[in-house]
């Protein structure tokens, strides 16, 4: 019996053994990315690869080195794992290629959706999705008898029933940490609201107009109901809020789920209860105040073909079905076939099934995201109007396109 | 010193400051004066996984030839120093054209990023650079006069603060200030008022901002005082015993005047250290209250958009201001010098 199941055990590793070594490079690979676990996944599954070296470089402050690190030649890195907002950062400097050659010739097994093509030209593979979603605490909401909210005005009322009942003083959370993180928090919200942030096929911003003063209200009701401090609260801080008990109610990255619904950090009374939602609309509109946001991988331009043909295949390799197992399943909404969702990531395809919309990749974009991110928050202190808040971020963000060249 | 010992004595260092130090700034002036190229944006159709849809992006084939011409980017002069972001001229002509009062002007300047950043740097420098130095020399008197055994741990414990990195340390105190921390629970309940929260609130967050300044920085005025204080003269310290002054007198009229060419030592250093402000306000996550001139540097840099020439426009704004702070104490420097 036992001699059998070390047959059987050797026999699975010698066929995932050659599963692995299926993967044959001459080139060497090196990758930057952001540090969270299914991009060790990825790195990990590309460093499978032999043949060629494969170096990894993961850390959160990835977006202040891959530009840098890919203009030289030869690059220091040969592919960077960027998000839709920070691909627009290395097409803008030329950095990365167009892969329409190397998938024609290794990458015909990646499916089409996966291929993120801008203006013909496939210039990065996406691997997974993500989108801030409602997370809620189902008992808090059972308590007070009040169903699962879907817009954001029912998120006030239940809130003020959750206070009213002594249950918490401050029972919504959200990241909003004055910077990238209150930035983004406006561009959901004023997407709810179908605003658009530039004039048509210009670089012309346009968000001081009813959508915009609409969205900043409806933060500003939220954040009555927020822990006071929530201009220093990111969604790691956030989330321990609700760890913690605090918040029973809030708009959470799907990518972040997993952590507040593990037996970790919390007791089980609130973890058993916290439960994903989808995406909350806003002011009537039908479009869910959200953004959709993929993971994908590029290929430097200034390496050798050798070194970028390795790249891909890596790449391609770690973003494949064969890094599927039990433990990576659950670490993202992988956009990878072979996989099956788990309760944790509803909210990601509830936003998709929605229409929510995806983070606008336009050249100019991360600018106006800096300039909301430094300007709102004298709005919500008090210490500005709606229209004055967002007059100081029109400008700042012009002033800035000035010096890019994008606005004369 | 011969000159030319003197010149061997220096060359390596000089050389280090030509590389390191001169040669970088040179580079963040001339970066400053440029812009990027005027950008040919085209209309294109993208893709993802949620769909297509029409889209802009940078006509690169077209910027390419523009690039390669002047790597550098177009030559704007001061147009970046001048623009809202930096000096804003415009802005401060047209607010003070429209302003009723000063009070009103001074509201709306602060608005304004450079004039927000510059209004908390200033203060900060300010009010944290005297009550260093005032505290050093306070802990430096107290360490000296306590008993030999115990001088020792007294020191050991004074230097910790100079001794964790910044941002940890003004993490520590945000965590401590938090409304559930031991300092911020405190303050509730010394306040009488249990939604208190000094994160939430700007005057608060400038307060303990400084409080922070202070903690850090004291430890190296206290250092140096504490070196001065071992090279003060007994004999002299005796006469003034012995001509009847009290402890106050003698620190007044012994310790103090020899203990001056120190304090405009400290004074200089924590004023540019101080002009510098930069990690507190990145620890506490401060910006929504407060900011400063280094910390508008890396915010520009820290997008997903790297703002080089306001990053560089902004530097040199630092170096002229850090210029301008010190020149009062050089000018007195010199003069002291020249008189020998």
């Amino acid at each position: 019996m036992f001699l059998k199941h070390a047959a059987l055990a050797s026999a699975m590793a010698l066929m995932t053994g050659t599963a692995l070594a299926d993967c044959q490079i001459s080139g060497n690979v090196s990758i930057v990315g952001n540090e969270f676990p299914a991009i060790h996944t990825v790195a990990n599954g590309a460093a499978e690869c032999t043949g060629g070296e494969v170096k990894s470089n993961l850390t959160a402050d990835h977006q202040k080195i891959n530009v840098a690190g890919m203009q030289g030649n030869p690059a220091e890195y040969s592919s960077a794992i960027i998000a839709n907002s920070s691909v627009v950062a290395l097409m803008n400097e030329d950095v990365i290629r167009s892969l329409d050659d190397l998938v024609a010739e290794y990458g015909q097994d990646i499916p089409k959706k996966q291929l993120i093509t801008i203006g013909g030209k496939v210039m990065a593979v996406a691997f997974m999705a993500n989108a801030q979603t409602l997370a809620y605490r189902k008992d808090v909401l059972e308590e007070i008898g009040v169903d699962v909210p879907k817009t954001y005005e029912e998120v006030l009322e239940a809130a003020e029933k959750i206070r009213a009942a002594g249950l918490s003083e401050y029972p919504v959370g959200g990241a909003y940490k004055a910077g990238w993180n209150l930035a983004e928090e406006f561009v959901n919200m004023y997407t709810g609201f179908g605003g658009e942030f530039f004039k048509a096929g210009s670089a012309e911003v346009a968000i001081n107009n009813e959508q915009g003063v609409a969205a900043l209200n409806m933060m500003k009701a939220l954040t009555e109901y927020m822990n006071p401090d929530y201009l220093t609260h990111d969604s790691n801080a956030t989330g321990a809020e609700m760890e913690a008990g605090n918040v029973m109610m809030m708009n959470m990255w799907g990518s972040r789920m997993g952590n507040l619904m593990d037996e970790e950090g919390a007791e089980e009374q609130v973890y058993s209860n916290i439960t994903v939602g989808a995406p909350l609309t806003v002011g009537g509109g039908s479009i869910p105040a959200s953004t959709l946001w993929w993971d994908g991988w590029t290929v430097a331009k200034n390496i050798s073909d050798e070194d970028a043909a390795a790249t891909f295949q890596a790449m391609a390799h770690g973003t494949s079905p064969a890094i599927l197992n039990d433990e990576t399943m659950s670490q993202a909404v992988w956009m990878i076939e072979g996989y099956t969702p788990a309760p944790v990531n509803d909210g990601v395809f509830a936003a998709i099934s929605m229409g929510t919309k995806s983070y606008p990749m336009l050249p100019y974009q991360g600018l106006l995201h800096t300039a909301l991110g430094d300007n709102l928050a004298d709005f919500l202190l008090g210490k500005e109007s709606a229209e004055q808040a967002l007059a100081d971020a029109e400008a700042a963000y012009t002033a800035a396109a000035k010096e890019k060249g994008f606005l004369k | 010193m011969k000159h030319k010992s003197f010149f061997w004595f220096v060359l390596p260092s000089a050389l280090a400051m030509l590389l390191f130090i001169f040669f970088p700034i040179i580079s963040v002036i001339v970066q400053s004066f440029h812009v990027d190229h005027e950008q040919v944006i085209q209309t294109v159709e993208t893709c993802d996984l949620f769909g297509c849809k029409e889209s802009t992006t940078i006509d690169q084939e077209a910027t390419a030839a523009l690039r390669e011409a002047k790597p550098l980017g177009q030559f704007a002069g001061f147009a970046t120093y001048l623009d809202r972001n930096h000096l804003a001229v415009d802005e401060v002509k047209s607010t003070w054209g429209s302003s009723n009062g000063w009070r009103e002007f001074g509201s709306q300047m602060l608005n304004l990023p450079f004039y927000k950043a510059i209004g908390f740097t200033l203060t900060f420098t300010f009010i944290v650079t005297p009550l260093v130095i005032i505290l050093g020399f306070v802990i430096a008197i107290a360490v000296n006069s306590a008993t030999k055994a115990l001088r020792g741990p007294l020191i050991f414990f004074s230097l910790l603060p100079m001794m964790i990195t910044p941002l940890v340390g003004a993490l520590i105190l945000f965590w401590m200030v938090d409304a559930r921390g031991i300092i911020g629970t405190t303050l509730q309940y010394l306040a009488g008022d249990p939604d208190l929260s000094v994160k939430a609130s700007t005057p608060l967050m400038w307060i303990m901002l400084m409080v922070y300044g202070v903690w850090h920085a004291a430890p190296f005025a206290f250092i140096v005082y504490y070196a001065g204080l071992q090279t003060v003269s007994q004999d002299t310290l005796e006469a003034a015993r012995v001509d009847g002054a009290n402890r106050w007198l003698q620190i007044r009229h012994v310790v103090i005047p020899h203990l001056l060419p120190l304090t405009t030592f400290i004074a200089l250093m924590q004023l540019m250290d101080n002009f510098r402000v930069f990690e507190p306000i990145v620890s506490f996550a401060a910006n929504a209250h407060a900011t400063s001139l280094s910390w508008s540097i890396y915010n520009d840099l820290g997008g997903e958009t790297r703002q080089l020439s306001s990053a560089a426009a902004t530097s040199v704004l630092t170096i002229i201001g850090v210029a301008i702070l010190l020149s009062p104490v050089l000018v007195r420097t010199w003069r002291d010098f020249d008189r020998k």
